[in-house]
């Protein structure tokens, strides 16, 4: 498992993966999108798993 | 001038394109007693009719384009023209031209706001002949083709004919054509209807496009200016100097600069088209790129919308659409012209075959259905680019922006970027012409892939490429390894030509491309895309894919893959 945040490309397929994303969020107030977003997050944050991964993507997020 | 005079004078030296006017002539089919028939009728003079018809002449098919207008293309229009179609303009022994006079480029910068987000370069793979993409202004395309489709009796082109009825039945279309003399009917086999977005034709057959319309507004120009700008793309999302929208700055020939600037649904297109509209948004465009004073011409201008949309059935009967008639992409990609001379070589070897007798009129409906999942890929990916470039929601809006903030330190981002992605061949995944692999393959040249290009040698041992080696309008075998290893082949060299390649250093790279081993064989199409492939062939096997891609037996309906 890696130690370190991947910010290099590493999606399968990109643009499936964004359009899935933006069509999830289809028809949702901005409340709704907010609260969507935090739950996902979180999700993917439990996948991950390694504590010193998320503090740098956390990190990084904050920077962009 | 007459399609003689315009050859001479392209010939003598540089002629300006937008100037050129073709004359209409009189044609004895306009008195005769009965209407003439003809093989096979092109309805449009454009880049997808035209290279229709040089395609069916050079194989023999004669052939009769109508044009309503009398001149090439106003305004650059199309200026990117794909590796693929380039290919295609090689088969057709037209492209060098194309790609000495256009302008290739590998540099595209994106730029956030203010700040420049990253710049790609984009080095295409080596070891093909043709770049990744040259830009050219439409009218040189045309030009170029119309000069090339000079030099072939079979075929006839008649400026000022514009199409006005249309009437088919099981076995015949009858056309109603307007000329300045009046109207003259016409009876052909076979239509192909390549007169644009606004097809007539397809009006005429009561048939609609269905998809997405965009409610945006772009304004394009054409810009010539003195100033020595690198030869790069440029994108901008959002910057100052036209906040909130999009803009594209592109090389084209002679010195013209192709400019892109998203308006937003409530523009004005009329008012925008002004020149002294124009020319602020230009203005403010170079302070910001370090160029004001630059002098700067405005030449061709137009405000377009788009919609991502297609007919349900590119075949009507006697009656084949192709091009923008057929489908609708947003500009973003390239995919509206470089698709366009897809479907012409698609449906010119299929046309071709069927008129010879060697296939049954059936063959015509993989034409409909390869092109319309060819069609689909074009609007996804389209629509896809455009839903990024200007985004219909809040929450699209925050992604995107998301994405560009990211992209500057995280290389990920970068790959969702979406400022167009390039139309490249589509792959014929799932065509009923297509046998399924027996043996185990790796690489990209799977049924339905359009063959890839690679160093070959050539008869007197120089090097050249894999593609002009080919037969330009037959089907070929390819064939690696020594001749021993491919004896059986030989009974085939009536049917199709058979083209080996040793499995040498000179052919590395092919040999890595079509993952070869000694014997392995492809057989691709008249359009180049592989239809069959083996590690050991038969000439009973190899026929057998060859009946299947002429339509001779019947395959399971094309399924999307």
């Amino acid at each position: 498992m890696s130690t370190h945040l991947i910010t290099d490309a590493h999606l399968e397929s990109p643009d499936d993966f964004y359009e899935a994303l933006i069509e999830t969020h289809q028809g949702l107030s901005t409340d709704d999108s907010h609260a969507l977003n935090a739950r996902l997050v979180l999700l993917l944050a439990n996948h991950i798993g390694s504590l010193p991964v998320l503090r740098e993507a956390l990190a990084a997020a904050r920077e962009a | 001038m007459k399609l003689e005079q315009f050859a001479a004078a392209d010939e003598a030296g540089p002629l300006d394109y937008q100037q050129v006017e073709f004359d209409y002539v009189r044609h004895a089919d306009q008195d005769a007693d009965a209407p003439v028939r003809r093989p096979v009728v092109v309805v449009g003079a454009g880049p997808v009719g035209l290279a229709l018809a040089i395609d069916l002449a050079q194989k023999k098919v004669p052939v009769l384009v109508l044009e309503g207008g009398h001149q090439l293309s106003t305004g650059s229009r199309a200026i990117c023209f794909a590796k693929r179609t380039l290919e295609v303009f090689d088969r057709l022994g037209c492209a060098d031209r194309m790609v000495d006079k256009g302008v290739s480029w590998k540099v595209g910068r994106v730029y956030f706001g203010a700040e420049e987000v990253y710049r790609f370069d984009l080095l295409p793979e080596s070891g093909h002949e043709r770049p990744a993409f040259i830009n050219l202004q439409q009218y040189y395309v045309e030009g170029y083709l119309v000069r090339q489709a000079a030099t072939l009796p079979d075929i006839e082109l008649r400026w000022k004919n514009k199409v006005v009825g249309l009437s088919q039945s099981d076995d015949g279309v009858r056309l109603t054509i307007e000329t300045p003399e009046g109207t003259y009917e016409l009876d052909a086999d076979y239509v192909a209807a390549c007169d644009g977005s606004r097809s007539q034709l397809r009006e005429m057959l009561g048939q609609q496009t269905q998809g997405r319309i965009f409610r945006d507004r772009f304004l394009i120009a054409d810009i010539s200016m003195d100033a020595d700008l690198p030869v790069e793309r440029r994108f901008w999302f959002a910057p100052p100097f036209h906040p909130g929208q999009s803009v594209l700055l592109h090389k084209q020939a002679d010195g013209m600069w192709r400019v892109d600037f998203q308006l937003g649904w409530d523009a004005d297109p009329v008012a925008e088209r002004q020149h002294e509209r124009i020319r602020p948004r230009v203005q403010a465009l170079l302070d910001s790129i370090g160029h004001a004073g630059a002098q700067f011409q405005i030449g061709w201008a137009s405000v377009y919308t788009f919609a991502c949309q297609r007919m349900a059935r590119f075949r009507q009967g006697r009656v084949l659409f192709a091009g923008d008639s057929a489908h609708g992409v947003s500009p973003f990609g390239a995919r509206g012209a470089n698709s366009g001379v897809q479907d012409a070589e698609n449906l010119a070897w299929k046309l071709a075959a069927v008129l010879r007798g060697e296939a049954p009129p059936t063959l015509l409906d993989s034409y409909g259905s390869e092109r319309e999942y060819a069609a689909d890929e074009n609007i996804r990916h389209s629509t896809r680019a455009t839903d990024f470039i200007t985004p219909k929601s809040e929450v699209s809006r925050l992604y995107r922006d998301a994405v560009l903030a990211l992209s500057k330190n995280n290389a990920f981002a970068r790959s969702l970027v979406n400022s167009g992605r390039l139309s490249t061949a589509t792959v014929l995944r799932g065509s009923p012409l297509s046998a399924p692999d027996a043996d185990g393959f790796a690489g990209a040249m799977v049924p339905g892939a359009a063959a890839a290009d690679a160093p070959a040698a050539r008869t007197d041992g120089s090097i050249g490429w894999l593609l002009r080696s080919l037969a330009p309008h037959r089907f070929n075998l390819l064939v690696f390894g020594t001749p021993a290893e491919s004896a059986w082949a030989d009974a085939l060299q009536d049917e199709m030509n058979v083209l080996r390649l040793p499995l040498d250093a000179a052919h590395a790279l092919a040999a890595q491309r079509y993952d070869a081993q000694p014997g392995t064989a492809y057989l691709l199409r008249p359009d180049q895309h592989v239809c069959a492939r083996w590690r050991h062939g038969d000439a009973k096997t190899v026929r057998a894919a060859l009946d299947r891609a002429l339509g001779r037996v019947p395959a399971p309906s094309l399924a999307a893959a």
